[in-house]
């Protein structure tokens, strides 16, 4: 079986590579436009040890690192404009940041006191979904949705909208994630199907999911596809631009592969060691996402040190932030557990509330307050 | 609650575009139209229930497989898609889960899916979609997002089908928190209830009783369709003073034909129509039994788990002093659905619930 071609505009030592076919797509990032990328992927992984940290010392129940996947993510995000629409999964930190998430939001469900955390519909990224490949089916709909407000194929560049699902390698077994691709494509629907093969569903490699490349299955659903080295920010950038313009003029879906690596653990609950060799491990810490940036910013003497200095302050910043807040969050009111299972009323629920507060107000009535 | 009643679209108008948790923005243009009679079956009470939602709200879209030219195997979907075209009646592809899984998309960038369900049967490849993601979603949000879908699932037996396509299987749904279960049981409730559904801010699952789809009734019609008594309550489909018993859906009319014959013994039964299971009207049927001392319950899905157990554990709860008997259950068995050479031998026939009535009687 032949190896599908690679989209890559770095190499993993920063040089960069032509691709005439996708040259135009980074042409208008500049030094600066390059330097804003390696800030927010330096950020998102400071995000990612800070919150490993805070796990380990007890303040968060569970977290799932993005370690690795960096430029596949930062790079895919901010080729979005601000009218598309994501569905992620749930390790997407680095799409929420390029959606102006406040990354502590995030941290709500993985500190259980909440179950979403931001305002979807205000960054027009939806919550994290954990059951694996349910939500590309909600991108597609919501695609649907956006064909029948006449917002795909205007021209007009506030208006048209591309709706993008991130899924992972483990995702494509799903029987959801594959009718998300039929009812994409029977309908061209502006989505990008976005799947990041991390390699590792938890302990099972991709190889336990799938006989061809991933990125030949899009084709047997109509579905033009592209394999793209995820661990390369620019070439993320151009083909997620690429399919993005593709889903607003009415063109129809996209699959994208973006070959990238977990370079941590699946969650902080998972031991790797288990199942994979630290040469594997290190022969893909040899391909960082971020440190072939900073070298290809660095050959071309665009990487100044007092550009590294605020950014190491910026990270300092943002990881205190992040502690301190953090650990001030404190749960909601028992009674919000209530609050929000319907829109309207509903006696059953108004019924057991009522009989919980009383039970409640039974303890403080006892002296004292005693429990 | 709200309803699409009394608003109009303009002509020519197009779905809103907004991103939202409210209801969308209806033109207020009220048009008084005389409410006309006709006696119709509870499949034409459905289509013209939608009909009027279709054109009422633009954002009104229905969704299914076969429903469009074909208008849907039982073709309750007939003509709705010649009459409002190919993007708001669609013929999906064969995957309930997707259906179910666009749908609420749809829902998130403001659309009030209609999905259809072919059997009851074929629900179980969206069961997660429903009860992981669309049940949850205003819960998990904090109720910022808002999911009104409705699922019309045809359920029942006593039509002789074959195998998957005779099942009751509601209280799988009513058993989860988010969802609202429904079923009406005569062409007019049918009319108001599935506009009620479509105007419901909640997910809802609509049971329509399809052994009972060829009933006919009188029901009154408007075209800017007419309030019903909410989602939210069960009535009193005959009043009686001796045994109260509890249906829903198609054993509703088996219970107003065995307390037909009843009647004829000198006994009093009065039936109690559930109309909703999730919410569960508690206060309606506890009032009724408050006043008669007996209790039966009949449904066709298994007693096991059932409507009847909720039910019994309820009454038992609530009306403990004044029950004479102890509740009992009529229903499916725990099996699998039969053959339908038996199906009639395993639903609560009139036979088997006067069985009960007897028995709550003799006690």
């Amino acid at each position: 079986m032949t190896e599908p071609d690679l989209v890559q505009l770095l190499t993993p030592a920063g040089g960069r590579v032509a691709r005439p076919d996708y040259d135009a797509r980074v042409a208008h990032l500049d030094a600066a436009a390059l330097r804003g990328l390696y800030a927010d992927m330096v950020l998102v992984r400071r995000f990612d040890t800070e919150a490993t940290a805070l796990q380990r010392q007890g303040e968060l129940g569970l977290f799932p690192q993005a370690l690795g996947q960096e430029a596949a993510q930062v790079g895919s995000g901010r080729a979005l404009r601000a009218q598309d629409h994501v569905f992620p999964s749930y390790r997407e930190h680095g799409v929420a940041w390029t959606r102006g998430v406040d990354l502590v939001d995030v941290l709500r469900q993985f500190r259980g006191i909440d179950h979403g955390g931001w305002d979807a519909a205000a960054h027009h990224f939806h919550l994290y979904t954990l059951v694996i490949g349910s939500h590309p089916l909600h991108a597609v709909g919501y695609g649907m949705g956006v064909q029948r407000d006449g917002d795909v194929g205007t021209g007009d560049p506030d208006r048209d909208t591309a709706v993008v699902a991130y899924f992972g390698d483990g995702s494509t077994s799903q029987g959801d994630t594959n009718e998300a691709f039929v009812f994409a494509a029977v309908n061209q629907a502006p989505v990008v199907l976005f799947c990041q093969n991390n390699q590792w569903a938890i302990s099972e490699p991709t190889s336990k999911q799938t006989r061809v490349p991933l990125v030949d299955r899009g084709l047997g659903f109509g579905v033009p596809s592209v394999r793209v080295d995820g661990n390369d920010v620019l070439a993320c950038y151009a083909v997620t631009a690429e399919a993005l313009e593709r889903a607003r003029s009415g063109g129809g879906p996209t699959f994208i592969e973006a070959f990238t690596y977990r370079m941590g653990a699946h969650t902080t609950s998972d031991d790797p060691t288990k199942y994979r060799t630290s040469e594997e491990e290190q022969s893909w810490r040899e391909k960082d996402p971020i440190d072939r940036l900073r070298a290809y910013l660095e050959s071309i003497g665009e990487l100044p040190q007092s550009f590294l200095d605020s950014l190491d302050a910026e990270a300092e910043a943002f990881g205190e932030r992040l502690r301190t807040e953090v650990r001030a969050m404190q749960p909601p009111p028992t009674s919000s557990m209530f609050e929000h299972v319907y829109a309207g009323p509903h006696a059953i629920v108004d019924a057991e509330r009522a009989w919980f507060e009383q039970y409640e107000q039974g303890f403080e009535d006892v002296a004292g307050g005693a429990r | 609650m709200t309803t699409t009643s009394g608003q109009a679209a303009p002509a020519g108008a197009t779905a809103r575009q907004a991103v939202g948790t409210t209801a969308p923005d209806a033109p207020t243009t009220a048009v008084e139209e005389p409410v006309r009679t006709e006696r119709i079956t509870l499949a034409r009470a459905i289509t013209l229930g939608m009909r009027t939602a279709l054109a009422n709200d633009p954002s009104v879209l229905l969704m299914g497989e076969d429903i469009g030219r074909l208008g849907g195997v039982f073709r309750v979907t007939d003509g709705l898609q010649a009459e409002f075209g190919e993007k708001r009646v669609v013929d999906t592809p064969l995957a309930e889960s997707g259906i179910i899984g666009t749908a609420i998309g749809l829902a998130m960038r403001g659309y009030r899916p209609v999905c259809e369900i072919q059997f009851d049967g074929f629900i179980f490849p969206a069961f997660d979609q429903i009860t992981t993601m669309l049940a949850k979603m205003h819960y998990r949000s904090r109720g910022r997002i808002e999911l009104p879908v409705v699922i019309r699932v045809p359920f029942g037996g006593g039509i002789g089908a074959v195998e998957h396509h005779s099942e009751s299987p509601e209280v799988l749904f009513a058993h989860t928190a988010g969802l609202r279960v429904v079923s009406p049981a005569t062409p007019a409730d049918a009319y108001t209830m599935i506009q009620e559904a479509i105007a419901s801010p909640d997910p809802v699952l609509f049971f329509e009783p399809k052994g009972r789809y060829w009933d006919k009734a009188e029901v009154a019609l408007t075209p800017y369709g007419i309030p019903g008594a909410g989602l939210d309550s069960a009535r009193i489909a005959r009043p009686g003073t001796d045994v109260t018993v509890v249906a829903h859906g198609p054993t509703v009319a088996t219970a107003l034909r065995a307390a037909e014959a009843a009647a004829a013994e000198g006994t009093s039964i009065e039936v109690v129509d559930l109309r909703t299971l999730s919410p569960l009207d508690t206060a309606t049927v506890v009032e009724s039994v408050r006043r008669t001392g007996r209790c039966v319950v009949v449904h066709e899905a298994p007693v096991l788990y059932g409507t009847g157990a909720e039910v019994a554990a309820r009454v038992t709860e609530e009306c403990f002093f004044q029950l004479e008997a102890p509740v009992l259950r009529v229903g499916g068995f725990h099996s699998p659905y039969p053959v339908s050479r038996l199906e009639h031998d395993y639903l609560p026939s009139l036979d088997r619930v006067l069985d009960a009535v007897d028995r709550v009687l003799a006690t």
